[in-house]
């Protein structure tokens, strides 16, 4: 048979037929909120007509943007989003990582123990957990104490997931319960503190000025920019890493794979239950790492720390696009998504509204991202 | 043995517990022929397939490919080894586009020291998947779209492109046309077409006799787990073949199997 065109009536296939990409909705939605709030700023009477984000008037940053609060709604998702990143990959798998809130309790009291000085304002340190062979180490070490702890759960929990074939909800949850039991039993509930000054300036120190050597430290750059804003240099390095990994590794493709169609991903050679352990033990980790920061900013380490953060990562991770179904989502998404959260919380701030509208508005937003995604999942299978 | 025999079984025989699925199968593919295994609910076919993929491990039996004695330990063992299957249930991950679907488990990389990090290598991928398709004469206008966006035809033809690009020795196919509409039936079997001429040896698994009548050169049938008829197209017909199906008639050579 010479002829083998096919017959092309019911199969054509046009290009308008492919979906935009969903970051593009994110940020859109992104926009409307900001809009929202820009709105309400104006037209609310006891705001006097103030900005969210920008700053016609003083001029203060060389910019018409309000600086300040640009950066503090980065910076106050930047902890979390960092688990969000995790968490999106869990997600993306067809899991789900209830336990990232308590690794980061167990993390923070342990990294922290080997991060204490001797002596504070000369006297010997009154919080100290270990003698003095823990006091003054090295910067790396809790650091990767606290890498370690993070890996070490983290692929607990894949284990168990992988090869016991326990749902992820199940084992995640028992090691969320387990790991905040950790992080009270370390110190039998005292809080840990005065870490070395390079611990501290982990999270407080200026980043871009270190790794400039100090040569760009009186610009507008250093000086403005980026002081005081580690951990969203943190986390936006992250993310770029762990996009460039999602979507051009051999990694990334194996963890869209097994949320895709996991026994299409067994019958093709993938090994599902090591590459779950993989991903879990990364969530597990930058978990860890979100730990170092939280401590290092807050100069301390208590039990409670990172308590419902689970719950946040994962919000962030929904509300951009991430698909509880697996599959589907995106680093890029999470961060719009961990924006739209900051948005959020910094604009029931700005509008001088109280603390628990926020919640409520938060929690009506990650039903509504939810609706939507299967919304359009549903319109997406009825147009093909 | 001659190296013109693509696949030999003999006494090939898979027992569920008490319930005898196959039976002392003896089965012989010969290169680039075009052979259909027909039969009933339950009489075998699937069970065959399924030895024959390493899907299943057999109760006893020998198998060839190629002449070389064959043990497979599970599925990923026999693709290597060359025989690929497009399965009734399509086995591709919704969420990804063509190129990665066929690549699958078997993705063309740069940078191997990265271990699990390793870079995928997405232009190899793309040119050799539009080489597979050009090979097989699929059309999949957009290659980059996800499976989910296809329709079933369209994945149908990408779980064939598979063998396509990977230059597989035998090809199966387990009822790829069971789920489409008459033109997505259409463009299967013009790719079935395009492997006979290309030379490539298939095993058809169908229930639609005009479909079988067409496309193959030999006529297997099935039944109650034992091979009944071994039919040439051309010396045959459609109710002769119902009617080793049925039971009405078994072949001479078999007499007293069934």
């Amino acid at each position: 048979m010479a002829d083998t065109s096919h017959g092309t009536g019911g199969l054509a296939f046009d290009k308008s037929k492919r979906a935009w990409p969903n970051e593009v909705n994110i940020f859109i939605a992104l926009v409307l909120i900001v809009l929202i709030f820009e709105a309400l700023g104006q037209l609310l009477p006891y705001m006097k007509g103030q900005s969210m984000l920008f700053d016609f008037n003083s001029g203060r940053d060389g910019t018409i943007l309000n600086m300040a609060r640009i950066k503090i709604i980065i910076l106050q998702v930047s902890i979390i989003g960092i688990i969000a990143l995790g968490v999106t990959q869990v997600i993306i798998t067809g899991g789900i990582d209830l336990s990232s809130g308590s690794i980061v309790g167990a993390t923070a009291m342990i990294s922290m123990s080997f991060a204490q000085t001797e002596l504070v304002n000369g006297n010997p340190n009154p919080k100290a957990i270990f003698g003095p062979w823990a006091m003054d180490l090295p910067i790396l070490v809790p650091i990767a104490v606290g890498l370690g702890c993070g890996l070490i759960a983290g692929s607990i929990n894949g284990l168990l997931i992988a090869y016991t074939r326990i749902p992820p909800f199940i084992a995640t949850l028992g090691m969320m319960v387990s790991a905040r039991g950790v992080a009270k039993w370390w110190s039998r509930g005292n809080p840990i503190s005065f870490p070395t000054d390079e611990y501290a300036a982990i999270s407080n120190g200026n980043l871009v000025d270190g790794l400039t050597f100090g040569v760009f430290s009186e610009s507008w750059i250093v000086t403005q920019v980026f002081d005081g804003q580690n951990p969203a240099i943190y986390f936006l390095l992250l993310a770029v890493l762990f996009h460039f990994i999602m979507k051009y590794t051999v990694y990334g493709k194996h963890t869209y794979a097994i949320g895709s169609n996991e026994d299409a991903a067994r019958m093709s050679g993938i090994n599902v239950a090591w590459q779950k352990v993989m991903v879990y033990a990364v969530a597990g980790m930058l978990a860890g790492f979100a730990a170092i920061l939280l401590t290092s900013r807050n100069v301390t380490a208590q039990a409670g720390m990172g308590f419902v953060y689970e719950l946040d990562a994962i919000a962030m991770a929904v509300i951009g696009g991430v698909s509880l179904a697996g599959g589907r989502g995106s680093i890029i998404g999470t961060v719009l998504g961990a924006m739209i959260f900051g948005v959020i919380i910094s604009g029931f701030t700005y509008l001088k509204l109280d603390a628990f509208y926020q919640e409520m508005v938060k929690g009506g937003i990650i039903v509504a991202a939810v609706v939507l995604d299967q919304w359009r999942q549903r319109r997406a299978a009825l147009k093909s | 043995m001659s190296d013109d025999i693509v696949l030999r079984t003999e006494d090939l025989t898979k027992h569920y517990g008490g319930v005898h699925a196959l039976e002392g199968a003896d089965f012989e593919l010969k290169q680039g022929e075009h052979v259909a295994i027909m039969g009933d609910n339950g009489a075998g076919k699937s069970t065959f397939v399924r030895q024959i993929t390493g899907v299943e491990q057999r109760t006893r039996g020998r198998i060839w490919l190629y002449g070389d004695e064959v043990n497979f330990a599970g599925p990923l063992d026999a693709r290597e080894a060359g025989i690929e299957t497009v399965f009734q249930t399509l086995a591709l991950a919704d969420d990804l586009d063509v190129p990665d679907n066929l690549f699958l488990g078997r993705e063309m990389t740069k940078w191997n020291w990265l271990g699990p990090f390793r870079v995928l290598d997405y232009k190899g991928m793309r040119d050799a998947t539009v080489a597979g398709l050009e090979r097989t004469a699929v059309k999949i206008p957009n290659i980059r779209n996800t499976i989910r966006n296809m329709s079933g035809g369209q994945r149908q033809c990408v779980a064939i492109a598979r063998t396509a690009t990977f230059h597989s020795r035998l090809t199966i196919m387990d009822e790829p046309t069971a789920a489409l509409g008459v033109q997505e039936t259409a463009q299967v079997e013009n790719i079935v077409r395009q492997l006979k001429e290309a030379g490539e040896p298939l095993i058809l698994i169908s229930h639609n006799m005009r479909q079988v009548m067409d496309l193959v050169d030999r006529i297997i049938v099935f039944r109650r787990g034992r091979i009944v008829a071994n039919l040439d197209r051309n010396e045959t017909d459609g109710q002769d073949v119902v009617a080793y199906i049925t039971g009405a008639k078994t072949g001479a050579e078999y007499e007293g199997a069934a």
